[in-house]
């Protein structure tokens, strides 16, 4: 495999109606490594995340995975080609228990059958490496507490080993202790040579884990920086437009 | 439950719901499936008592083996209600579709002397037709279902007038072979006793075989003692029913598909990617689709599950009454149906039931209508008191859809 990007955006726009959530959107995302896409409320992230994880079309540029065109129609497709992602909403189903979350869409059969054995195995094994206090993996995802749910959306994107996993506010409604974990759950993927995008409107959280900040603001890139040497203040400027961080890149 | 980390906002929020009622939290943690049909077993199992108590004839084999013969056409029907309902829509046409397929098996085999397997043939490749165009329309265009099948049950109604004709009835002969299948036929002992012993069986194996490779991959699994009881409790309840109705007709051949089909389709809920599609669709359509379940088949599959059920319910029904005429499949035929699949403990607003609701619910039905006509109750009382036990159903089925989960 190449050095390139595993994925890229190129020139990419959405608009909702009258918003213009995305416009002329560039992005490289690289394997071994965590972009860390910042910005304030309505700058587009989770947007960004939905162009990626195939749940919106873009209105206009590309999408290139090794360099190759794809379109990504729907999260079915963005998931078989190896893209997968956690929503800001979690995106869970109420009504189902924590393996038949995990498994959905997806589940392993055995003669036709779903193997709900193989499944719960997984779930414990995967689980476990979470370190988390899911207390069982039959209980309705209705029953669990916030972090609990966070997990449970962790887990279900890490499955099948894919090669991008995009976080949206994975640490939003986490405690300390548990957005500890989480980021070390991220550098464990970039470990495994994941791609990483996480996506945050809390900054400081990131800086100990990502290699390289994206920010966006009112749906453009404003700016990539480089985590080694960016300091705290420079983020938040680049985010809020205050004042042009020392750090910034000429584009 | 949330972790001593807890933010304060979050903290104080979890302050807040340990102050609520302790029901609904209660009602939070009863797994969907675990709560399911003992609630109107239970109520089922009383109302033959009380049943009993007034009118002994009641409970005679004879009227037994009637209750499970009347309960066919229906149950079929509201086994198709509950996948609809499971997948978060409604079908109210079902009652119409049932009429008309009556009515082309009648004009079929009676008035165009075509073999019955075709007319048969015929009438569930309407309903087949019939919800594929639901499906298409509901997915496609978006029409909420509520209305669409609205539209449909009029449509519908209208076209089997049609095809039943001026006359508007047609008796089928008596010696027709669906007639036969409906009214007259039973298993013989030894059959009935054999498929007992084969569905102990086949359930055993299934619960020994799952234990094992529990036990193996090292994952909690039931203790030997309560597979022990689960299989003594089928195969007492299978035995008798077997018994007992055997003193009298036995087992119809009705009962026994109508068993049969809500067999097939509890596995296939519960054990295919499908059942599992079907009822994430249901909970969350958005969360289904994110996950990458193809949510407009899943929704157009149960459609078109839905009206052909429907369809083959009303062909029973036109065996049962030897006849298709313009009040087969009347207006109270889709609501017993939906009426028996809600009271059976599946849930209007989606995700939540099973298709065992299906037959338990048309038993509660249907002994409400046999037993108030055993002590000559008139239609009225009947309409209320059943409308009543779907209120009861209606508002458990809310209490439990409102059980939040911890934000
Ligand atoms: N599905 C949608 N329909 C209409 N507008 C949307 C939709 N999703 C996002 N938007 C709008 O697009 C903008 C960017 O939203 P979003 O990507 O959610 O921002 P962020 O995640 O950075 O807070 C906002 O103005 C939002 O109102
Ligand atoms: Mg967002």
């Amino acid at each position: 495999m190449s050095d390139g990007p595993v994925l890229s955006l190129r020139g990419v726009s959405k608009n909702f109606g009258g918003v213009r959530a995305l416009i002329d959107v560039d992005l490289d995302i690289h394997q071994h490594e965590v972009l860390a896409v910042v910005g304030d409320n309505a700058a587009g992230k989770s947007t960004l995340a939905g162009v990626i994880a195939g749940v919106y079309r873009p209105d206009a540029g590309r999408v290139l995975l090794d360099g190759a065109p794809v379109v990504l129609d729907s999260p079915a497709v963005a998931r078989g080609l190896g893209i997968a992602a956690v929503f800001q909403e979690l995106a869970l189903c109420d009504n189902l228990d924590v393996v038949e979350n995990l498994f959905l869409g997806h589940e392993p059969t055995r003669g036709g059958f779903l193997d709900e054995i193989e499944m719960e195995r997984r779930a414990w094994d995967l689980l476990g490496q979470l370190a988390t206090n899911v207390p069982s993996v039959r209980l309705p995802v209705r029953a669990l507490s916030g972090g609990q749910r966070q997990v449970v959306a962790v887990a279900r994107a890490l499955l099948g080993s894919p090669r991008v996993v995009v976080l949206d506010e994975p640490t939003a409604a986490l405690g300390v202790r548990q957005t500890a974990e989480v980021l070390n759950l991220v550098e464990r993927l970039r470990e495994r040579g994941h791609a990483v995008v996480l996506i945050s409107h809390q900054a400081a959280d990131l800086q100990a884990v990502a290699d390289r900040f994206a920010v966006l603001r009112l749906g453009r890139i404003d700016g990539e920086l480089d985590a080694a040497s960016v300091g705290y203040e420079d983020l938040l400027a680049a985010m809020t437009g205050v004042s042009r961080p020392s750090g910034r890149k000429p584009r | 439950m949330t972790p001593a980390t807890a933010p304060p906002s979050q903290r104080a929020l979890v302050a807040v719901l340990a102050r609520e009622d302790p029901w609904p939290r209660l009602l939070r943690h009863i797994p969907d499936r675990e709560l399911g049909l003992v609630p109107v077993i239970g109520a089922l199992v009383l109302l033959w008592g009380v049943f009993g108590l007034i009118e002994p004839a009641f409970l005679s084999a004879e009227n037994l083996v009637n209750l499970t013969l009347q309960s066919v056409p229906t149950g079929v029907i509201a086994l198709g209600v509950v996948l609809v309902l499971l997948v978060g829509q409604i079908d109210l046409s079902v009652g119409s579709v049932s009429g008309l397929a009556a009515a082309v098996v009648g004009v079929t085999t009676v008035l165009a002397d075509w073999p019955i397997v075709l007319g048969i043939l015929l009438a569930l490749t309407v309903g087949v037709v019939v919800g594929l165009g639901y499906g298409l329309l509901a997915t496609r265009l978006g029409l909420p279902s509520f209305v669409l099948t609205l539209a449909g049950l009029l449509v519908l109604a209208g076209v089997q007038l049609r095809v039943l004709g001026p006359q508007g009835s047609i008796n089928l002969p008596f010696e027709s072979s669906l007639v036969r299948f409906a009214q007259e036929s039973f298993l013989s002992p030894l059959a009935a006793w054999g498929l007992v012993a084969a569905a102990v069986t086949v359930v055993t194996v299934v619960q020994l075989v799952e234990r094992a490779r529990r036990v193996r991959a090292g994952l909690p699994r039931i203790s030997m003692g309560r597979l022990v009881l689960r299989v003594a409790a089928l195969t007492t309840l299978l035995c008798a029913v077997v018994a007992y109705l055997g003193t009298e007709r036995g087992v119809g051949y009705p009962v026994v598909l109508l068993v049969a089909l809500v067999v097939v389709v509890d596995v296939l809920l519960r054990r295919t990617r499908w059942g599992r599609a079907v009822r994430a669709v249901g909970g969350d359509p958005r969360a289904a689709l994110l996950a990458g379940v193809a949510v407009r088949r899943t929704t157009i599959s149960c459609f078109v599950a839905c009206s052909t059920l429907a369809a083959l319910g009303g062909v029973l029904a036109a065996g049962r009454l030897a006849a298709a005429n313009q009040g087969t499949g009347g207006t109270e035929t889709f609501l017993t149906a939906i009426a028996a699949a809600v009271i059976g403990g599946t849930s209007l607003f989606g995700g939540r039931g099973s298709a065992w609701s299906a037959l338990v619910g048309v038993l509660v039905i249907t002994s409400i209508s046999s037993g108030l006509t055993l002590l000559n109750l008139d239609t009225a009382t009947r309409y209320v008191v059943t409308g009543l036990v779907l209120l009861l159903a209606l508002t458990a089925d809310t209490l439990i859809r409102g059980r939040r989960r911890v934000p």
